[in-house]
């Protein structure tokens, strides 16, 4: 993962330790704890964020790896040693 | 209807799901192709849908409904933080890290086993016999406070069904009439048994798919229900804030829970980066991109299971609840869809929390057979003895033993809270693990001596701190630390996973690295 993709897990996860909402026991409409509503919103937060992660910085060497299709490895390397053949 | 009518059509309604659970055991039995990698992984055949729900029905244990709702009663909302939020983000962050590449390192070298990985990778045969006892030691309590669940609740639902047989008696008369401890967790134990021999892998992640809708759906449809019945208003808006009115305000924050507690608590779920089950799901993955989805839904499954769950926790204290009830939190749940919601609603709900038990328990048990067989029967590669008809009979006949020691000891446990103590230190060791998967594949310096150091050392640690804490009888157990003016209690996770991370960096810095040809193996040139 790139160094910004670093940076919002970590934010994220800065995000996740709400301090700042420990004691609050207001309730939204109602009936929602304010706590409890930041941490459905850190779950959503963290579903867009692996949707972006997925899309955009989604790791292209897996399948070349694999040895199921072609990828950003060096021609002619064969880095990855013979396929398996045991099965 | 009188009790001994509604306990049986909660039984009868558990009864038709365990046998829906053979049917589709058997109905995935019809595609086997008969090779063991169609056995153990499917063929990697599995597509994103399935995928996602089976990782889900795997990671998420009877916890994520019971142990949700019981926390959420005791100790208010904050439980959503500390263990559902947090592995949103974590979770899914070992997946994309380390379960795409490892599928792709086992799609390239034929593994089966997590074991297999580590020998080729750090070169070394041994690791594998270093790593096999600690993997399993830390699965079947795991295994153990399912199976011991699972009989638990059949009891409680049951009870009072047939208070006419004598074989259905038992101590305490409350229960009489329901099915036995015993009894119920033979019923679990055979019925995965079933459609794991039956269908493999196959097998498995097609009932850990329905598993996985079943407790996903009856878990918000148990709050919707309850918010009703507490509530008692003409609209689910007006039930929830009239429920919220009796309760107590201090479950709205987190003033019963440590910082530095829910600090910490962001390290347990990296163990899902090192779950041997998780790893054999992993690899039945059809294609990297397969795994796409279960990254980014994986965060909304929890939060869809988790939310109705901690709500009705905190719900619960509007409700006078008995005094039986109210010391042992993981009754709750149970408890309150007995009492309030009607038999058909609450024999679903309680088929919802089988579905969460039983969706762990098969891919465990499936894996600890695979490991046997593979380590200890058959070789791999040049090595391999066997056919692969003979491969799978011994991964079968391996299955069937794991399961039966597991069946027996639960009977042997049965009653001993502390397996489910022991359950939740199990995460501490597995997370304790996630050094050396996270370096063996983005650190070429990893060294074999560094592997054993990191894994001896988790395990030394978490027995220490284990002892120290009456074997998990004491479940607030934290290591006081003195941190400038104040007194900080660390949890167990901080210190396991430091003492890991330490032993395997320091070994591996002053240690032989594999040889070149291995590296080039694993860390591909870009």
């Amino acid at each position: 993962m790139p160094r910004v993709a670093w940076l919002l897990v970590v934010l994220l996860l800065v995000l996740h330790q709400d301090w700042w909402l420990w004691e609050n026991d207001e309730l939204l409409w109602g009936f929602l704890p304010v706590g409890l509503a930041w941490h459905v919103g850190i779950s959503l937060a963290a579903a867009a964020f692996w949707a972006l992660a997925c899309f955009v910085w989604w790791p292209d060497d897996l399948d070349a790896i694999a040895g199921k299709g072609p990828g950003p490895l060096k021609a002619g390397a064969d880095p990855v040693g013979e396929p398996e053949a045991r099965s | 209807m009188n009790e001994s009518d509604e306990a049986q059509m909660r039984m009868l309604v558990i009864g038709i799901y365990l046998v829906a659970l053979v049917l589709v055991g058997g109905a995935a039995s019809l595609f086997s192709r008969g090779t063991r990698k169609d056995f153990l992984l499917a063929s990697h055949t599995v597509g994103p849908v399935l995928l996602l729900l089976c990782l889900f029905g795997t990671t998420m244990t009877a916890f994520a409904m019971v142990g949700s709702s019981g926390e959420a009663y005791k100790k208010g909302i904050g439980i959503y933080g500390l263990m559902a939020s947090s592995s949103g983000i974590v979770h899914s962050l070992c997946v994309f890290l380390i379960g795409t590449r490892l599928w792709a390192f086992g799609q390239r070298y034929g593994y089966t086993t997590q074991i297999q990985f580590f020998r080729d990778r750090l070169e070394s045969p041994l690791i594998g016999w270093v790593l096999f006892p600690v993997l399993v030691g830390l699965l079947v309590p795991l295994m153990l406070a399912g199976v011991i669940g699972g009989g638990a609740l059949i009891l409680s639902m049951t009870a009072g069904a047939f208070p006419d047989w004598p074989l259905f008696d038992h101590v305490n008369p409350a229960l009489d009439g329901g099915v036995p401890a015993w009894l119920g967790t033979l019923v679990v134990c055979l019925v995965v048994l079933a459609y794991v021999l039956l269908g493999g892998m196959r097998g498995t992640t097609w009932a850990n798919a329905g598993q996985t809708l079943l407790f996903v759906v009856l878990g918000i449809v148990a709050f919707v229900f309850l918010a009703e019945k507490i509530g008692r208003q003409d609209n689910p808006l007006a039930n929830l804030q009239w429920a919220t009115g009796d309760v107590d305000p201090e479950l709205f924050s987190r003033e019963r829970m440590s910082r530095y507690s829910f600090l910490a608590y962001l390290l347990i779920p990296l163990s899902m980066g090192m779950f041997p089950h998780l790893f054999q799901h992993w690899l039945s993955a059809r294609s990297a991109k397969t795994f796409r989805l279960s990254i980014i839904l994986h965060p909304v499954l929890i939060l869809l299971v988790w939310l109705p769950c901690v709500f009705i926790g905190i719900l619960a204290s509007a409700v006078d609840l008995p005094a039986a009830i109210q010391s042992d939190p993981n009754k709750v749940l149970p408890f309150l869809v007995k009492s309030q919601l009607s038999p058909l609603v609450s024999g679903l709900v309680t088929a919802g929390i089988l579905a969460a038990i039983m969706s762990s328990l098969d891919s465990q048990v499936l894996c600890v057979g695979t490991m046997f067989a593979s380590e200890v029967v058959s070789g791999r590669g040049e090595r391999r003895r066997f056919s692969d008809g003979t491969e799978i009979w011994i991964a079968r006949v391996f299955v069937v033993l794991v399961m039966a020691v597991t069946w027996w000891l639960s009977w042997w446990l049965a009653g001993n809270r502390s397996v489910f103590a022991l359950g939740v230190w199990c995460f501490a060791g597995f997370a304790g693990l996630f050094p050396l998967v996270f370096t063996a594949l983005y650190w070429r310096g990893l060294t074999a001596a560094g592997a054993f150091s990191s894994v001896l050392a988790m395990a030394g640690s978490w027995g220490y701190l284990f002892w120290k804490s009456d074997w998990g009888a004491n479940q607030e157990f934290t290591v006081p630390v003195r941190i400038g003016p104040q007194l900080v209690g660390l949890e167990p996770v901080v210190l396991i996973l430091a003492a890991s991370t330490l032993a395997l960096f320091v070994t591996s810095l002053v240690t032989q690295r594999p040889g070149a040809a291995t590296i080039a193996r694993f860390f591909p040139a870009r």
